[in-house]
C-alpha cells in the first residue's frame, strides 16, 4: 500500500538504498568524524582554539576578502551578464565560453597564474607597483584570487533570467512613459536582483573555503594573508589535529548557514519567475 | 545594425518550433516551465558557439529596449576589460611562462618520470572516480525525480553538501577517519591497509569532492522530463531494467555526458582535498595539481607552468565538450507534445 | 472485457480526487468519462491502468480484480494525453517496443508493426522520429503503440486535447470507425461535451471525484441526472424556484413541477430551461416571463436573444431558429414575452449556488 503512495515505477528500493548507502559512506560517515572530534576537545579548549588572535585574524581576512570578492562579482557579474545577453560585439562566444574557465580551470593553475599576473615583475603587477600598490603576498591578493574563482557565478545566475524576460514589459513600460533609467531602475533590476543575490552567495560560499588559488598569490603571512582554509592546512601539516578539528568546524558551521541561505534565495528566485 | 524597425527574423512559435528537427535557435534555451528541459542547466549562449543565431540576437529590433551606442560601447570594454584582467591574463601568463624557456624544455618537463607518474595517478582517481559517482548520481536522480517520499528534502540537500564544505575539510576528514591517529586508523594500520598519505586516500578524497556533480546534472534534467515516457514503458509491459535502459538512459545521455565532463575535470584538477590525504610523495602519490605545486615550490616556473599547461588544456577541452554539449541537448529540439 | 470498478477513493495529500467512484464499463463499448478539469476523470483513468493504486475500493477486469496485477499482466493499452511517444526511438520502434521487450521474434514484431501502422495510416512513416510527426500523426503513433499487444482494453487520456480544431475532428471520426472495426473496450477521458457525446456509446460524467450520471449522450442530455449535468451539457437560464403544492414558483408566475420519484414537498428549488427551449411571442402568453431584447446575435444556424426581464436577475438567453427570429423581427427594446416549452426543477442543494451557472 505505501509503496503505491510514492509512485509505480520500479526500482524505489534499489536506487533510495544505492543512494543513501553511498551518500553516507563518502559524504555523512567522514563529515561526522569532525563532529566527533571537536565534541572531544572540550569548551575550553575548543574556545582556546577558535577564538585565538591568529584564529580571528584569518576569519576577518577570509570574511572581509570573500564579501569583497562576491561585491566585485555582484557588480562586474550583472555587467558581464547584460552585455552578453544584450548586445553583439565580435567574439562574443569565446567570451561566453571564457566566462565558465573558473570553474573549469584546477584552482592550483589559476594560483600560479594569477601570482604571474599580479607579483611585482608580472604583467599587471608591474605598472602597479610604481602607483604603490601591490597586489601579491598581500591581503589585495587573496581578494583578486577570489574575485576568479567566483567570478561565473553572478553570471551563470543572472544571464538566463536576464535573457527570458520579455521585451514587451520593457516596451509596455517605455509606452507608460518611463525613460530607459527608470525602465532599469524599477522593471530589469528588481526582475534580475534575486538571481543576482544568489549568484552573490554562491560565490561567497565558494570563496569562504577556496584554498587552492589562494595559497601561491597570498604569501600565507599569519596575521597578515593566512585565510581560515589555510589555517586549518598549517595545523594539519603540524599535525595539530585537534587545532584543525576546531577551526575547521567553525568554518563548515559558517558554510552551512550559507548553503541555507542559498536554498531560501534560490526558491525565492524560482517563486518570482514563476517556474514550477 | 540593421536599422528596420521589426525586420529580420520572425520569432518562432512555439507550434512552429514542435515541426522543426534542426537545432533551432528558439529550442537553445527552453522557456521556464516549458518541460523542456533540454538543457536543463544550459545557461551559456550555447547557440553562438556553433554558429546558430540565438533568439536573443535574431529578434526583431526593438527600439523601445535598446540602448545608446555610447552606454553599448562603454558597458561592453569595460565587461571584456574585467574579463581580460581576471581571465584573460592568467590563460596567457600560463602559456607564456610555460614556453619561456622553449618548447624543448617544455617537452622535457612533461616527459619526466614523476610528471607522467603525476599523470598516471590523476588518470587512475578520475577513472574510479568518476564511474562510480555517475552509478550514484543516476540511482539519486532515479530515487529523487521518480517517487513521492518524506526526507527527499533532506536528502537533496545531502546530496549537494560536499559543494558547501571547503576542499580542505574535505581532506581533513578522511585523515580523521582513516589517518594513523585517526578513528579507524590503527585498525587499519594493523591489517596492513593504508589510505592516507596513500593512493586511496586521494581516491577517496576526490569522490568526496566531486561527488554530487552527475546527480545535480540529471536531477533537473528528469524533473523536466517528468514521468510519463516511463510509465507508457510501463503499461507496455516493461521490466524496471528494461525501463531504465530502454527509455531512460537513452534520454538523459546527453545530460549524463555533461555530468560526467564536469566531475571529470573536477577530479582532475583537485588540488586542496587531495594535498591533505597525498602527504605529496613525490612520483607515488603526487596527482597533476600537486605535482604543479611542488615544482613551483622549487622555483621550477618553467616546469611548473608547462605541467600546469596541461591541465589548462583540460579545461579548455571542457569547455568545448560543454558548449558541443549544451548544443546537442538543445538541439534535439523541443519535447514532443509539448504543453505550450 | 468488462470493467468494474466498486467504491473507489483516492487522495492526493488533503486533495480528493475520487470521493467513493462506482462503475461498469461494458465489454466492446466505447465509454467517455466526461467533467470539468480536476474532476478526478484521469486519476480514474490511471487506476484502471495500474498507474496508481486506490487508497480503497477494487478494479475488477471482467471480474477478477487487478490490484495485485502489475501493468504488464494487466495488459491494457493506454494513450497519454501528450502521447508520451519514446522520442530516442523511431515510429517503428515506438509501435515495437511492448512486443521487444516481451522479446518476440522479430518476424512477429515485424508484422505486427505493418500491419498496426497501416490500421493507423501511417506506412511510410517507419523511420522517422516522434518531432517529426505532426500533432495527429503522433497521436496515431500513439494509439498504434498501445495495441501493439492486443490489449483487452484501450484507454483515452483526452486524446484530442492537444490537437487543432480540424485535427480533432478527423481525428474523432476516424476513432469512431476503428472502434467499429475491432470493438474493443475502450474508456475515454474529456472534458469536451461535443468530444464525448460524438464518439461515445455511452457518457459518464464526473464531478468533483464523484460519478454523476451515466447514460448514452441522448439520455443525459435530455433527463439529467443534476444541476451539475445540467450545467455542465450546453448552455442554461436558471432560475431560483420554490416548490409548493407540486406547482413550481418562479417570479410571479407557476409551472406544474415535472415528476419526481417520491414527488415534492414543499421546498426551495432550481428551474432551468434551455435556451432552446424558451419560445418568444409578441404577445402576451400564458406562463411566460415579460421580457426586454436586450441584443440579437445571429449565430448561422441558429439566432442568440439577450433579454432582460425585471423578475430574473442576471437575464435570459433564448436561441430561436432563423426563420422564427425573422418573423419576429426582433430589435434590442422590443417587449416580447417569454415561454418555457420544457422545464426541468432540482431541489436546491446546500452550495449550489446559481449564480456560478453557466450563463
Amino acid at each position: 500500500m505505501s509503496a503505491t503512495r510514492r509512485g509505480v515505477l520500479p526500482g524505489f528500493g534499489l536506487s533510495t538504498g544505492l543512494t543513501v548507502f553511498w551518500l553516507g559512506l563518502v559524504v555523512l560517515l567522514p563529515l561526522s568524524t569532525l563532529g566527533l572530534q571537536t565534541a572531544r576537545l572540550g569548551p575550553a579548549q575548543l574556545w582556546q582554539v577558535i577564538a585565538s588572535p591568529r584564529a580571528v585574524a584569518s576569519y576577518r581576512l577570509s570574511l572581509g576578502a570573500s564579501l569583497g570578492a562576491a561585491a566585485i562579482n555582484a557588480v562586474f557579474g550583472f555587467l558581464v551578464a547584460w552585455v552578453l545577453v544584450r548586445y553583439r560585439f565580435p567574439g562574443k562566444a569565446l567570451v561566453d565560453a571564457l566566462v565558465d574557465l573558473p570553474f573549469a580551470l584546477p584552482t592550483a593553475v589559476s594560483g600560479i597564474a594569477l601570482t604571474a599576473v599580479y607579483s611585482p615583475h608580472g604583467w599587471v603587477g608591474r605598472f602597479l607597483e610604481p602607483l604603490g600598490i601591490r597586489v601579491a603576498f598581500t591581503p589585495l591578493g587573496v581578494l583578486v584570487a577570489l574575485t576568479f574563482t567566483g567570478l561565473p557565478f553572478v553570471i551563470r545566475s543572472v544571464e538566463p533570467v536576464l535573457a527570458d524576460l520579455e521585451p514587451d514589459v520593457e516596451e509596455a513600460a517605455a509606452l507608460l512613459g518611463a525613460t530607459r533609467r527608470q525602465v532599469f531602475r524599477r522593471v530589469l533590476f528588481p526582475a534580475v536582483l534575486p538571481a543576482t543575490l544568489t549568484g552573490f552567495s554562491l560565490a561567497f560560499a565558494r570563496a569562504l573555503g577556496e584554498y587552492g588559488s589562494v595559497v601561491f598569490i597570498s604569501g600565507n603571512m599569519p596575521f597578515r594573508t593566512e585565510v581560515a582554509p589555510l589555517l586549518v592546512m598549517t595545523r594539519l601539516e603540524q599535525f595539530d589535529y585537534a587545532g584543525a578539528t576546531a577551526l575547521a568546524s567553525v568554518m563548515l558551521g559558517a558554510s552551512l548557514l550559507l548553503l541555507f541561505a542559498v536554498n531560501r534565495l534560490q526558491r525565492w528566485t524560482r517563486a518570482r519567475a514563476g517556474a514550477p | 545594425m540593421d536599422p528596420r524597425p521589426g525586420g529580420g527574423a520572425v520569432k518562432v512559435t512555439g507550434a512552429v518550433r514542435e515541426q522543426l528537427p534542426v537545432a533551432g535557435p528558439a529550442s537553445v534555451r527552453p522557456p521556464p516551465g516549458d518541460g523542456a528541459g533540454g538543457g536543463a542547466r544550459a545557461p551559456g549562449a550555447a547557440g553562438e558557439a556553433v554558429g546558430a543565431p540565438a533568439e536573443r540576437s535574431s529578434r526583431p529590433r526593438r527600439p523601445a529596449t535598446e540602448d545608446p551606442a555610447w552606454i553599448r560601447r562603454g558597458l561592453t570594454a569595460l565587461a571584456l576589460g574585467f574579463l581580460a584582467l581576471f581571465v584573460g591574463l592568467p590563460v596567457a601568463a600560463v602559456l607564456s611562462e610555460a614556453f619561456s624557456k622553449g618548447a624543448a624544455l617544455y617537452l622535457a618537463a612533461l616527459r619526466e618520470p614523476e610528471a607522467l607518474a603525476a599523470i598516471r595517478l590523476t588518470l587512475l582517481t578520475a577513472g574510479i572516480a568518476v564511474p562510480l559517482n555517475a552509478a550514484f548520481g543516476l540511482a539519486a536522480a532515479w530515487s529523487v525525480t521518480r517517487f513521492r517520499y518524506r526526507g527527499k528534502d533532506l536528502l537533496l540537500s545531502l546530496i549537494d553538501l560536499p559543494f558547501g564544505v571547503s576542499p580542505v575539510i574535505a581532506g581533513m576528514v578522511i585523515v580523521l577517519l582513516f589517518g594513523a591517529r585517526g578513528l579507524l586508523g590503527p585498525w587499519l594500520v594493523a591489517h596492513g591497509c593504508r589510505i592516507v598519505f596513500a593512493i586511496p586516500g586521494v581516491v577517496l578524497a576526490t569522490v568526496f569532492v566531486t561527488f554530487p556533480f552527475v546527480a545535480r546534472e540529471l536531477i533537473p534534467f528528469l524533473e523536466a522530463q517528468g514521468t510519463e515516457e516511463e510509465e507508457a514503458a510501463l503499461t507496455l509491459g516493461a521490466s524496471g531494467w528494461q525501463i531504465f535502459t530502454r527509455v531512460t538512459l537513452p534520454n538523459v545521455r546527453w545530460s549524463l555526458l555533461y555530468g560526467l565532463v564536469l566531475c571529470n575535470a573536477r577530479a582532475m584538477g583537485e588540488f586542496g582535498a587531495v594535498s591533505v590525504v597525498s602527504g605529496h610523495v613525490r612520483g607515488l602519490t603526487d596527482t597533476i595539481p600537486l605535482h604543479v605545486e611542488i615544482l613551483y615550490d622549487e622555483y621550477d616556473f618553467a616546469a611548473a607552468f608547462a605541467v600546469a599547461s596541461l591541465l589548462l588544456l583540460l579545461a579548455v577541452l571542457t569547455l568545448a565538450a560543454k558548449q558541443l554539449l549544451e548544443w546537442r541537448a538543445g538541439g534535439r529540439g523541443a519535447p514532443h507534445g509539448s504543453r505550450s | 472485457m468488462s470493467i468494474e470498478i466498486r467504491g473507489v477513493r483516492k487522495s492526493f495529500g488533503a486533495f480528493q480526487a475520487l470521493r467513493g467512484v462506482d462503475l461498469t464499463v461494458p465489454s466492446g463499448e466505447l465509454t467517455a468519462l466526461l467533467g470539468p478539469s480536476g474532476c478526478g476523470k484521469t486519476t480514474l483513468l490511471r487506476i484502471v491502468a495500474g498507474l496508481e493504486e486506490p487508497d480503497q475500493g477494487e478494479v475488477r477486469h471482467h471480474g477478477e480484480p487487478v490490484a495485485d496485477a502489475t501493468p504488464r499482466d494487466r495488459n491494457v493499452g493506454l494513450v497519454f494525453q501528450h502521447y508520451a511517444l519514446f522520442r530516442h526511438l523511431t515510429v517503428f520502434e515506438n509501435v515495437a517496443f511492448a512486443l521487444r521487450v516481451r522479446r518476440r521474434p522479430r518476424a512477429e514484431v515485424d508484422a505486427r508493426v505493418r500491419e498496426l501502422l497501416g490500421l493507423v495510416q501511417l506506412s511510410g512513416l517507419e523511420d522517422r522520429r516522434p518531432a517529426q510527426l505532426s500533432g495527429g500523426q503522433r497521436q496515431r503513433v500513439a494509439l498504434a503503440r498501445a495495441l501493439a499487444t492486443r490489449p483487452r482494453v484501450l484507454l483515452l487520456d483526452e486524446p484530442f486535447g492537444a490537437l487543432d480544431a480540424r485535427v480533432r475532428q478527423d481525428l474523432r471520426r476516424w476513432l469512431r470507425r476503428l472502434h467499429d472495426e475491432i470493438h474493443l473496450t475502450t474508456l475515454f477521458v474529456t472534458h469536451d461535451q461535443e468530444e464525448a457525446f460524438e464518439v461515445a456509446d455511452r457518457v459518464v460524467l464526473m464531478n468533483r471525484g464523484l460519478v454523476e450520471q451515466v447514460g448514452t449522450p441522448r439520455q443525459v442530455f435530455e433527463e439529467p441526472a443534476s444541476p451539475f449535468v445540467m450545467r455542465f451539457l450546453g448552455s442554461v437560464n436558471a432560475f431560483p424556484a420554490r416548490v409548493v403544492g407540486g406547482r413550481a414558483r418562479v417570479g410571479g408566475l407557476e409551472f406544474d413541477a415535472p415528476h419526481r420519484e417520491g414527488g415534492w414537498s414543499e421546498e426551495p428549488a432550481h428551474l432551468f430551461v434551455r435556451p432552446h427551449e424558451l419560445e418568444l411571442f409578441r404577445t402576451p402568453a400564458p406562463e411566460s416571463f415579460a421580457a426586454t431584447v436586450e441584443r440579437v446575435t445571429p449565430l448561422g444556424g441558429t439566432v442568440r436573444v439577450e433579454l432582460s426581464a425585471p423578475s430574473v436577475e442576471g437575464g435570459l438567453e433564448a436561441e430561436l431558429e432563423p426563420r422564427r427570429a425573422e418573423a419576429l423581427a426582433l430589435a434590442p427594446g422590443d417587449r416580447v414575452y417569454a415561454a418555457p416549452r420544457r422545464l426541468r426543477l432540482f431541489p436546491a442543494g446546500p452550495g449550489d449556488s446559481l449564480t456560478s451557472s453557466g450563463l
